[in-house]
């Protein structure tokens, strides 16, 4: 008995870790029918996408990051008489007059998004989610211009701000009167009258990806509150709202990307010059331009990468929380 | 009080089904006309822009000076638009931009939906870093890495294997100065690598769906894992294909940094670009710049008449399902 009892132990002590084995392969099935050939193909398939992403996207990133701490203008081998440790970045911050302004455009573009062309965006959607007569006109109405490039917004809007001949000043008789408003000339007033611009475009954009979310939302909730006697405001902002949590942080994160990589209006405006400077129009001006300061170019990069990483990150960890 | 109230009309129904209905939407009338008349108004504020632009583009610019900017027209017609057409040599740009945006979407369309492919049908160690990667990267500001870029495309030497001439217009295939800089092939080496990210991103949600034991049976089959992507895979995407081709050709049409910065020789550049250009030739005729503009702007909104549908869902499926 007790022999029987010794040798059935091994025996099943044995048995316990081949069922587990028979799990595992049973998991890993999916590696065991991909034959060597596939799983070269499978390397080829991401790896080919991969190198090109890493060579042109990440490389770049990273070498912006060491370029910032030279002073190399971008002709012949870079050696390490260049190296320059923080100077560009203590020029920049105390020497060069352009980046605060640049800094603080960039600012006031992002607050005029977020505050005024976002919530504009999403107010239009929660009054188009509804089942009404011509919903779908106003929505291909107010999405329009998302399809048109930012140099045409510009151009067209250009036709309304210029000073003698824009439409603005003279439908109010400015032209006549002479009281001119410089609205693209003017650095006080022009940021704003870029961003009405930009906005026409933004708030459609918003738009479009909020009645998704929208539609997304389960319709009993919002009966359950009517039933409740929430009122439209109060089921907004109380049930629908928090629902919409995932949809409103890709709301943020494009937003906020849009605001860094404003270039193409301010560009076709006045190059960016007068009240229209932003750090992306100073990174290429400097370095891309007969300028060639690729180190100090670099530096303004670095910033407007650091900047970007906030809503970058913000994106990949609810994204990819849920895909984990 | 007001509350009770409002418990009415969703009760209601449910208790009187039909009748309750009708005093129901009378009372709704009045809230839904103010709407109406919001949301019209709003629709003349974000139609005049674009309104004046067709305005001002139909008028000779005489016209304009001898009446005033804003004033009725005493002659309307095509006059400007065949100025800018021939004077601006529109059609070039537009043969441009064709050769750039056709190879950008088809090849950006092709290395994405592989990468979504593997990164969703399979799991391996990397499989979300790499999602990652190509995600994140497509969210930078191009101005972070426009200066080794630059310095990257002036380096890089390219064969030169000869050109497509047609009629006056010549196409190089390869490069005609032994470099990436300047260069149609630059263009779209970068339109697909920087557009890759967004569509591999988008393509990898849909493909989520796709449940595994398809790719499973297949590779059961015998079929090897190129022909499961061609033919099993791609196929099933077809409306994610679609939604991306749509927003893939816009967003590469309107591109203006990538071909300010990357291409230096006028007649290389895309429509988008060239009009910058326009404004110095023609600084002082709004009208014909008006004109160029809604050339400029027709595709895009022809396409997006056309298939909005999938213009809509490509934007979409790119942040719902995140």
């Amino acid at each position: 008995m007790a022999n029987t009892t010794t040798n059935l132990a091994p025996a099943r002590a044995q048995k316990a870790p081949e069922a587990g084995a028979l799990v595992a392969t049973r998991r890993k099935r999916r590696y065991t029918l991909l034959t060597r050939h596939d799983k070269i193909l499978i390397a080829l398939m991401v790896g080919v996408p991969l190198t090109l992403d890493l060579l042109l996207i990440w490389g770049p990133t990273l070498a912006s990051i060491g370029f910032s701490f030279t002073n190399w203008d971008g002709i012949g081998p870079i050696t390490g008489d260049n190296f320059v440790g923080f100077k560009n970045y203590q020029f920049m911050f105390t020497g060069y007059t352009l980046f605060w302004p640049a800094f603080t455009h960039n600012l006031i573009w992002l607050a005029w998004l977020t505050f005024i062309a976002t919530p504009l965006g999403m107010f239009f959607a929660v009054l188009l989610d509804r089942d009404m007569r011509g919903t779908r006109i106003y929505q291909s109405v107010f999405f329009l211009p998302v399809v048109l490039s930012l140099v045409v917004v510009g151009f067209i809007w250009e036709l309304q701000f210029a000073p003698t001949e824009g439409f603005i000043n003279n439908a109010f008789g400015l032209v006549k009167s002479g009281n001119l408003i410089d609205w693209l000339g003017n650095p006080r007033i022009n940021l704003f009258a870029v961003l009405v611009a930009a906005s026409w475009r933004h708030v459609g954009y918003v738009m479009i990806l909020y009645l998704a979310g929208l539609k997304s939302v389960d319709p009993s909730l919002r009966e359950a509150a009517k039933v409740d006697g929430a009122t439209e405001v109060q089921t907004f902002f109380s049930v629908v709202l928090p629902v919409m949590a995932p949809i409103n942080v890709i709301i943020v994160v494009v937003t906020a990307i849009e605001a860094l990589r404003a270039f193409d209006i301010a560009f076709i405006i006045n190059q960016g010059k007068n009240g229209l400077e932003l750090l992306s129009i100073l990174i290429t001006n400097n370095s891309v331009s007969e300028a060639s300061l690729v180190g100090f170019g670099s530096a303004i990069a670095v910033i407007l990468l650091f900047i970007s990483l906030g809503p970058i990150i913000l994106f990949l960890s609810r994204t990819m929380r849920s895909a984990a | 009080m007001t509350q009770n109230y409002q418990l009415l009309p969703s009760t209601m129904p449910a208790i009187f089904p039909g009748g309750a209905v009708k005093p129901n939407r009378r009372r709704m009338r009045p809230a839904r006309l103010a709407l109406h008349i919001f949301l019209g108004a709003m629709v003349v504020l974000w139609l005049f822009p674009l309104f004046w632009a067709v305005y001002s583009s139909l008028r000779p610019l005489s016209d304009t000076i001898q009446n005033g900017y804003v004033s009725w027209p005493s002659s309307l017609g095509f006059t400007n638009y065949a100025t800018v057409w021939t004077q601006a040599e529109i059609p070039y740009y537009y043969l441009n931009t064709l050769v750039i945006v056709v190879p950008g979407v088809i090849l950006t369309l092709l290395l994405a939906s592989m990468v979504a492919f593997c990164c969703t049908q399979f799991s391996w160690k990397f499989n979300l870093i790499v999602l990652m990667l190509f995600t994140a990267g497509n969210l930078l500001p191009p101005q972070v890495i426009i200066v080794p870029l630059y310095w990257i495309y002036l380096h890089t030497p390219i064969a030169m294997l000869g050109s497509i001439d047609a009629g006056r217009f010549s196409f190089a295939l390869f490069s005609d100065n032994n470099l990436l800089y300047d260069q149609y092939i630059g263009i779209i080496l970068i339109h697909v690598v920087f557009q890759t990210g967004f569509a591999t991103f988008v393509l990898s949600n849909y493909m989520k769906t796709i449940t595994k034991e398809i790719t499973e049976s297949a590779l059961v089959d015998g079929a090897n894992v190129f022909r499961i992507w061609w033919s099993v895979i791609l196929p099933l995407c077809r409306p994610a294909l679609a939604a991306m081709a749509t927003l893939l050709f816009t967003f590469m049409y309107n591109d203006f940094f990538w071909a300010l910065i990357l291409l230096k020789s006028g007649d290389k550049r895309p429509i988008t670009s060239a009009l910058n250009n326009l404004q110095g030739e023609f600084f002082v005729n709004n009208n014909l710049i008006a004109a160029g503009a809604l050339l400029a702007c027709i595709p895009p909104i022809v396409v997006y008449i056309l298939l909005q549908r999938h213009f809509v869902a490509g934007l979409t499926l790119g942040s719902t399902k995140g």
